[in-house]
C-alpha cells in the first residue's frame, strides 16, 4: 500500500476535506460525551439549537465569529508565506491594548470617524510591530519565528496585565482590574439592535475579500505565493523574500491586532486580562479548516463560533465541561490535517 | 545592592534553581530526543499539560506518588506515538500538528480533569513528593543542603540526562538516532529502518516530556489547574536551540535558566513594590528569546530536522 499525488484535486473534493474532518471530530468527542454521562446525539442537537435556535444566539454566534475571522486571517496570510506566525494571540492583545490607550483621548483632537479610522489602524499597527520584530529576527539570525512568536504572547499577556493594573487602570471600575473605557462616540454602531452584534462582522468580510483580492489578483499576491510554495525559484525570479516576508508579517500582524481592537471597540469598549478565550490559538483552527483561504476562513470560524457559543448552553443543560468545545475544535485540526492527505494522495495497492 | 548578590550565597536559591530546573530537564531532553532524530515536537506544552493532569489524578486516586510519574509518562509516550504517526508515518507538517497535540492535549486534559474532579472552590490536593536527604552527600556544609535535599524526581532528570547523553553519544543506537537526524536515507542505506526510529525516539522524547509535566502538579504543587505550565513547554523548544542539540549543555541551560528564575522570585521580595511583579514573570520569557536569537547561528541543527522521510523520494 503506498501513497500516490492526485494530479487534479476537485472542487468537490476540497469542500468535502474540512467537513469529513469536522465529522470525525464529531465522532471522537461524542465518546467522551458519552464518558460524561450524555447521550452524544441529544448533546449535538442542543449545541445547535443553542447556537442557532434563536435571534439572540444567533447574533451570539456572530459576535464570537468576528475575531476568529480576524485571527483565522492572521494565520492564512502567514501560513500561506510559510511564517509560521503562532502568537495572535498576543498580537490581539496588543492590538486591543493599543486602541483603548488611544481610543479615550484621541477623540478630543479629531472628530468621531477620523478617530476610529484611527484608533483601529494603531491597534493593526501595535499587531503588526509584534510580528515583524520576529520575522526580523528570523530573516536576520535565524530565530525560530514560532518559539520566538509563542514566547511573545506570554510577555504581552503581561505586558497587558501590568498596564490595566498601572497607568492605564480604570480608577472607577470595581472587581478585576480594567483598562480605560474607550470614548462611547467611536465605539462600533450595533449591527442588528437588541443585541451585541455590531458592524465589526461587516468589517470582517469586507477584510477577508480584500485579502483575497490581493492574494488572488495582484502581482504582490502571486509573488508571496511564488515565495511560500518554492523559495529559491522565487528567489531566482527576482523576488525580494525578506522583502516580502516582512511585508506579510505587517499584514498577519495587523490582522491579529485588528481582532483585539474591533472586539474593545466593538463589544468590551475596555480591556481586561481574560478577554481573549483563546482566540489566537483558534484562529490557527479556523485557517487549517478554511483550507488558508479567506472566504473559507470566514465559512471556519462561523463553524468555530458555533462550537463555542453552542457548548456553553449544552454543556450547561447536561451539565457535562464545557471544555468540550476545545476538544471538538483542536480534534478537528488534527482530522483536517488526514483529510488534506487524502486530498492530495490517493492510496493504491 | 548587598540583598541582591547575598540572594546567591543562600543554599536555598540553589535547592530551589534545581527544583524549578526539573521540569525543564525533563521536556529539554524530551525536546531533544525527538528533534535529534529528525521531527520538531511542538506537542510539548500540550503533552507536559496532559502529564502534569494525569500525574496528579494518577496520585489522587491512588496515593503512590511513583505511579503518578509512570503514568504521565505513558500519557506522554501515547501523545508521542499520535505526533509520530501524523508526522512520521504519514509525513504531515511538524509545525501544525504539533500546535494541534498541544491544542487537543491540553483540553482533554482540562475536560477529563473536570470529570474526574467536580468543581469546588478549593482545588482537591495531594502529599506531593518531600524532599529527599542524599544519605551522607546532604551533610556537606553548604552543598548538600544546596544539591542533595531534592524531590527524588529530580534525581530521576539528572540520571536520565545521563544516560540519554551516553547512549545518543556512546552506543550504536544513538548513533543510528543521530544519523537519522542528519541524512535518514544514509541510515536506510545501512539496512535500518529511519521511520522505526524516528517513530521511537518521539515516543520516547513525549514520555519524558510528560513526566516532566507532572512534576508540576506532584513534587512543585500539589494540585493541578489549567494553564499551569505556563510556556514551560515552548521555554524548552528554545532551551534545545541554545544547548546546539547536545545533551549535557541542555542540562547546564535548564540549569542555568532554574537559577535565573530562582534569583528572580528572590530579588522580587526584596524589591518588593518598586518594580511591577509583571517585569520580573516576563524576564524568563525574554531571556529564552534572547538565547535563541544568541545562540541559532552557531547552534548545530540536525540538517533533517523537519524534513519527512519517505522511501525513495530525495
Amino acid at each position: 500500500m503506498r501513497l500516490e499525488r492526485r494530479v487534479d484535486i476537485s472542487m468537490a473534493l476540497v469542500v468535502a476535506a474540512p467537513l469529513a474532518a469536522i465529522a470525525s471530530a464529531l465522532i471522537i468527542a461524542g465518546f467522551l460525551i458519552a464518558l460524561a454521562g450524555a447521550d452524544p446525539f441529544k448533546a449535538y442537537k442542543l449545541l445547535v439549537v443553542s447556537a442557532f435556535g434563536s435571534r439572540l444566539s444567533i447574533t451570539e454566534t456572530l459576535v464570537r465569529a468576528t475575531p476568529l475571522i480576524f485571527t483565522g486571517l492572521a494565520a492564512a496570510v502567514a501560513f500561506r508565506a510559510r511564517i509560521w506566525n503562532i502568537g495572535a494571540e498576543g498580537q490581539l492583545y496588543a492590538g486591543a491594548l493599543a486602541s483603548a490607550a488611544v481610543g479615550h483621548s484621541a477623540v478630543a483632537m479629531f472628530p468621531a470617524p477620523l478617530a476610529i479610522t484611527l484608533v483601529i489602524l494603531i491597534g493593526a499597527a501595535a499587531g503588526a510591530i509584534l510580528l515583524i520584530g520576529p520575522v526580523f529576527l528570523r530573516i536576520r539570525t535565524g530565530a525560530d519565528e514560532v518559539v520566538t512568536t509563542l514566547l511573545l504572547n506570554f510577555i504581552t499577556f503581561l505586558f497587558v496585565s501590568m498596564m490595566i493594573e498601572g497607568p492605564l487602570r480604570d480608577p472607577d471600575a470595581l472587581g478585576w482590574p480594567q483598562s480605560f473605557a474607550v470614548d462611547s462616540s467611536i465605539t462600533l454602531p450595533l449591527l442588528v439592535s437588541r443585541s451585541r452584534l455590531h458592524v465589526g462582522l461587516l468589517l470582517a468580510f469586507v477584510v477577508a475579500l480584500a485579502v483575497w483580492f490581493v492574494q488572488a489578483r495582484t502581482v504582490f499576491g502571486l509573488q508571496v505565493r511564488a515565495a511560500g510554495l518554492n523559495p529559491e525559484a522565487a528567489r531566482f525570479a527576482g523576488i525580494s523574500l525578506p522583502r516580502s516576508l516582512l511585508v506579510v508579517a505587517g499584514l498577519s500582524g495587523g490582522l491579529a491586532g485588528l481582532a483585539g481592537t474591533i472586539e474593545v471597540l466593538g463589544v468590551r469598549g475596555y480591556v481586561t486580562t481574560d478577554m481573549s478565550p483563546g482566540w489566537g490559538y483558534s484562529g490557527i483552527i479556523v485557517a487549517m479548516l478554511g483550507g488558508l483561504h479567506p472566504l473559507g476562513v470566514i465559512a471556519s470560524a462561523i463553524f468555530v463560533a458555533l462550537v463555542f457559543v453552542g457548548s456553553n448552553g449544552m454543556s450547561r443543560a447536561l451539565n457535562i465541561p464545557s471544555y468540550i468545545a476545545d476538544v471538538i475544535v483542536s480534534v478537528s485540526l488534527l482530522t483536517m490535517l488526514l483529510s488534506l492527505l487524502f486530498t492530495n494522495y490517493r492510496i493504491r495497492r | 545592592m548587598m540583598d541582591a548578590l547575598g540572594i546567591l550565597a543562600t543554599a536555598s536559591v540553589w535547592a530551589a534553581t534545581l527544583r524549578i530546573a526539573t521540569p525543564l530537564i525533563f521536556g529539554t531532553l524530551g525536546t531533544l530526543l525527538c528533534e535529534r532524530s529528525g521531527v520538531l515536537n511542538l506537542g510539548i506544552e500540550g503533552i507536559m499539560t496532559i502529564g502534569a493532569m494525569v500525574g496528579w489524578l494518577t496520585v489522587y486516586r491512588s496515593g503512590d506518588l511513583w505511579l503518578g510519574l509512570f503514568a504521565a509518562a505513558l500519557i506522554g509516550a501515547l501523545f508521542g506515538l499520535i505526533h509520530a504517526v501524523f508526522t512520521v508515518s504519514l509525513g504531515l507538517s511538524q509545525h501544525v500538528t504539533g500546535l494541534g497535540i498541544t491544542l487537543f492535549a491540553s483540553s482533554l486534559a482540562y475536560y477529563t480533569f473536570r470529570l474526574a474532579v467536580p468543581m469546588a472552590a478549593s482545588p482537591p490536593t495531594i502529599v506531593p513528593f518531600q524532599p529527599w536527604r542524599v544519605p551522607l552527600l546532604s551533610d556537606i556544609p553548604f552543598l548538600g543542603e544546596a544539591i542533595f535535599v531534592q524531590a527524588a524526581p529530580t534525581y530521576v532528570a539528572i540520571i536520565l540526562t545521563v544516560i540519554v547523553g551516553y547512549v545518543l553519544v556512546y552506543t550504536p543506537l544513538g548513533t543510528a538516532i543521530r544519523m537519522t537526524g542528519e541524512n535518514p536515507h544514509a541510515v536506510e542505506a545501512q539496512g535500518l529502518n529511519p521511520i522505526r526510529i524516528r517513530i521511537w525516539s518521539v515516543v520516547a522524547g513525549s514520555a519524558l516530556m510528560g513526566m516532566g509535566g507532572a512534576f508540576l502538579t506532584i513534587a512543585v504543587f500539589n494540585s493541578f489547574f489549567p494553564t499551569m505550565v505556563q510556556g514551560r513547554g515552548w521555554i524548552c523548544t528554545a532551551l534545545v536551540v541554545f544547548a546546539s542539540w547536545k545533551p549535557w549543555k541542555a542540562l547546564l541551560g535548564a540549569i542555568l535558566f532554574g537559577l535565573f528564575d530562582a534569583y528572580q522570585l528572590r530579588l522580587q521580595q526584596v524589591v518588593a513594590g518598586a518594580i511591577p511583579s509583571q517585569i520580573f514573570l516576563m524576564i524568563p520569557y525574554v531571556l529564552s528569546i534572547a538565547a535563541l536569537v544568541v545562540s541559532t547561528q552557531r547552534a548545530r541543527v540536525p540538517q533533517a530536522l523537519m524534513q519527512p522521510f519517505r522511501r525513495g523520494e530525495h
